[in-house]
């Protein structure tokens, strides 16, 4: 673009930034293509960020499932209880379980799914 | 029952089999090659086929029959078949598949370029895939007998020629809408009979297990012992018997039967009188019904033992060998993932019964208790409860459902250890495809008929523990921690396989089954798994010069989001 005198002209822009235009900067996909550091970097947090979820996911998962076992040991009373006139144990071991399992399933795939998508635009930006 | 119609049932379900087995040869020759075909399968039919081939004999007879011997401490073992999934899916379901691997040994030589790492991890899918295996055999011989009175063998033999001629022709397999049509049809030949058991209940003014006595019989009732069984007996009875009791014959005379063991030959049938205290077999448990519907009461140190089948069923889903392979007709990660969510749900759907057929067993097939046939639960039910006509197409639908059940997951298992053996053990090829496949299927079942008979479900709780003591580390380390080496992957395996393994078989051949020493054999993997994680980790970072190479590559190629155009390194299966 020629540079010109007085003030800057006022221009229309009628579609986005071209790829072309974008083309000097560097892509954060061929870092870690090359191994470089940087892309080093790209790769741990992505690992980092869905082991921090998956591991939240399995600790919520181990308190709720070793929890039981331990409640029924420490408080005998909650063997005993009944829900909707069952036995709460059964209530919940051979019923309610299986719907937190499926929802709990559903949260996480939708949340891994984010975290996949901020990864790819965050490396395919420029 | 009628023989006749539940002959029928099996026949049709062996003959479908095998048709099916004949035509996919073709069809998978034509139109729906394995890997090309799967690309367009939907999660739906996906989830249903790794469903169909999940749910196995253990699923569909032993859960009922545990819960009716046990009660509520054996809950646990459904919700850990179906939890599996989830740890499996967070842990490692969408890594895996893009790791490409197409069986266990696949991705240990992909994560750690070691040949020798692969060939432990080809030993431990063998020795995981006989011990799930075997007690499908030994059921398919139970559930046989319990129709035609042929002696426990011949089952097993039957489903076992099957699997062998479909895994021979390689038809089955290959095609998964049947495996999906098997998770429909298990489903229903549950479901269906479970209504009109409810109705059934019901209408005799829902009755429930309780009281502070174990399960009396009724009414008077007529036993028909199959096999020999030692029985505790409570009271003194006076019984009439037509067969062998303590060892003298007896035709239809009455027998006093004192407080104690008593030693009951193999058909033999005794009638009991109305009121009288059902005798347990010897190695059950007499519990009283309050106690069997409390949890931590089933078995010696309970908490020890839910702990440990938790541990067991959780950690060792991700591990079995025949589920793996499922996860590579996903066309990517993404779709791995969801499939597994569905997979969930529609577990979650089928588990929900079996605990509604124990809870029935205990109130109307005490009987089992004695015979030690509890895991017949499911197939005695119908009959007992809806008599008629309708009775017995529901008991033949049952054991439809069951065999559908022997032969799906042994057909998956059996490819699955098949391939392994022929391309890691033997030279690879066809030939040796062929052996392997004779080599998978007959050590199971000479196994299944010399080994002692223990449930269905414990038995494959056992090949749960060495996949959690073994696959479960060598997964998750290797998905999640670089440092993880081919030295310490290799000792974590051979350490945590091996003494899961060795526990398994102590206890198939007939080790200790009381006091700690029985809890810690019985149910190895609460020690086992952390041994195994802990030797994997320990070890691995006193090697820290034995990490793959390509550990960075491997890295992008297990956890780059599928649409990202990165270089994913160029590793693919040898097993194909």
């Amino acid at each position: 673009m020629t540079p010109h005198k007085g003030p800057p002209r006022r221009e229309v822009v009628t579609s986005p930034r071209t790829r072309a235009a974008r083309r000097p900067r560097y892509p954060a996909t061929m870092e870690i293509d090359e191994q470089t550091s940087l892309g080093e970097v790209y790769m741990r947090s992505l690992i980092r960020t869905q082991f921090r979820l998956a591991l939240f996911v399995c600790t919520v998962l181990a308190c709720l499932i070793g929890g039981l076992p331990l409640l029924f040991m420490l408080v005998p009373a909650l063997r005993e209880a009944r829900l909707l006139g069952l036995p709460l144990p059964w209530v919940v071991l051979a019923g309610l379980i299986y719907p937190a399992f499926v929802a709990g399933a559903w949260l996480y795939v939708r949340s891994a799914e984010r975290n996949e998508r901020h990864f790819a635009d965050l490396v395919e930006r420029e | 029952m009628s023989a006749g119609l539940g002959l029928t049932a099996v026949l049709i379900v062996v003959v479908a089999a095998l048709l099916i087995g004949a035509f996919g040869l073709r069809l998978s020759r034509t139109t729906s090659d394995f890997y090309v075909a799967s690309r367009t399968v939907s999660p739906l039919w996906n989830a249903s086929a790794i469903g169909g081939e999940y749910l196995s004999a253990a699923s569909f007879l032993g859960i009922a029959g545990l819960i009716l011997a046990y009660g509520a401490d054996m809950l646990w073992l459904p919700v850990g078949w179906t939890g599996g999934y989830l740890v499996l899916l967070v842990l490692v379901s969408a890594p895996l598949r893009r790791s490409g691997a197409y069986t266990l040994p696949d991705f240990a030589e992909a994560r750690l370029e070691s040949m020798a790492v692969r060939r432990v991890a080809s030993v431990l899918v063998v020795l995981i895939g006989w011990l799930y295996l075997m007690p499908q055999f030994q059921s398919a011989g139970l559930v046989f007998r319990e129709i035609t009175g042929a002696p426990a063998w011949v089952g097993g033999l039957l489903v076992a020629v099957v699997v062998g001629v479909n895994v021979l022709s390689g038809g089955m397999r290959s095609i998964t809408f049947v495996q999906a049509f098997q998770y429909w049809l298990k489903l229903t030949a549950l479901a269906l009979p479970v209504a009109f058991l409810l109705l059934a209940w019901n209408h005799a003014g829902r009755p429930a297990p309780h009281g502070d006595v174990p399960p009396v019989f009724a009414e008077a009732v007529t036993v028909a012992v199959g096999a020999d069984v030692t029985v505790r007996v409570q009271r003194p009875v006076t019984v009439t018997a037509t067969g062998r009791v303590d060892g003298r014959a007896v035709r239809g005379e009455p027998v006093a039967l004192g407080p104690g063991p008593h030693r009951i030959a193999h058909d033999t049938t005794v009638t009991f009188p109305a009121g009288t205290p059902v005798p347990h077999v010897a190695d059950l448990p007499v519990l009283s019904d309050h106690e069997w519907a409390l949890p931590l009461h089933g078995r010696e140190h309970p908490v020890y033992a839910t702990y440990s089948l938790i541990l067991a069923t959780f950690l060792g889903t991700m591990g079995l060998p025949h589920v793996l392979v499922r996860f590579y007709t996903n066309p990517d990660g993404r779709a791995a993932r969801r499939t597994t969510l569905v997979v969930l749900t529609l577990l979650g759907a089928f588990y929900l019964m079996p605990a509604i057929y124990g809870f029935l067993g205990r109130l109307y097939t005490p009987e089992l208790l004695m015979t030690g046939r509890t895991d017949a639960v499911v197939l005695t039910l119908p009959g007992r409860l809806v008599g008629g006509m309708a009775g017995d197409l529901l008991t033949a639908l049952v054991t439809a459902g069951a065999f559908a059940a022997f032969l799906s997951t042994s057909s998956g298992l059996a490819v699955s250890v098949a391939g392994v053996i022929g391309q890691d053990i033997l030279r690879g090829g066809v030939p040796s495809f062929r052996a392997a496949t004779l080599m998978a299927i007959s050590v199971p079942l000479v196994l299944a008929t010399v080994a002692r008979s223990l449930a269905v479900a414990d038995v494959v709780g056992f090949a749960f523990a060495v996949a959690a003591s073994s696959f479960c580390p060598l997964l998750v380390l290797g998905i999640w921690w670089r440092r993880l080496t081919t030295t310490g992957a290799m000792a974590g395996l051979l350490i945590g396989g091996g003494l899961a393994g060795g526990a398994g078989f102590a206890v198939i051949a007939g080790g200790p089954t009381t006091g700690w020493a029985g809890a810690l054999l019985a149910q190895p993997a609460a020690w086992t798994v952390p041994i195994s994680f802990l030797v994997m980790i320990a070890v691995s970072l006193l090697t820290p010069g034995r990490t793959p190479r390509g550990v960075a590559r491997t890295m992008v190629r297990l956890h780059a989001p599928d649409t990202l155009d990165v270089n994913r390194g160029d590793w693919s299966p040898r097993s194909t």
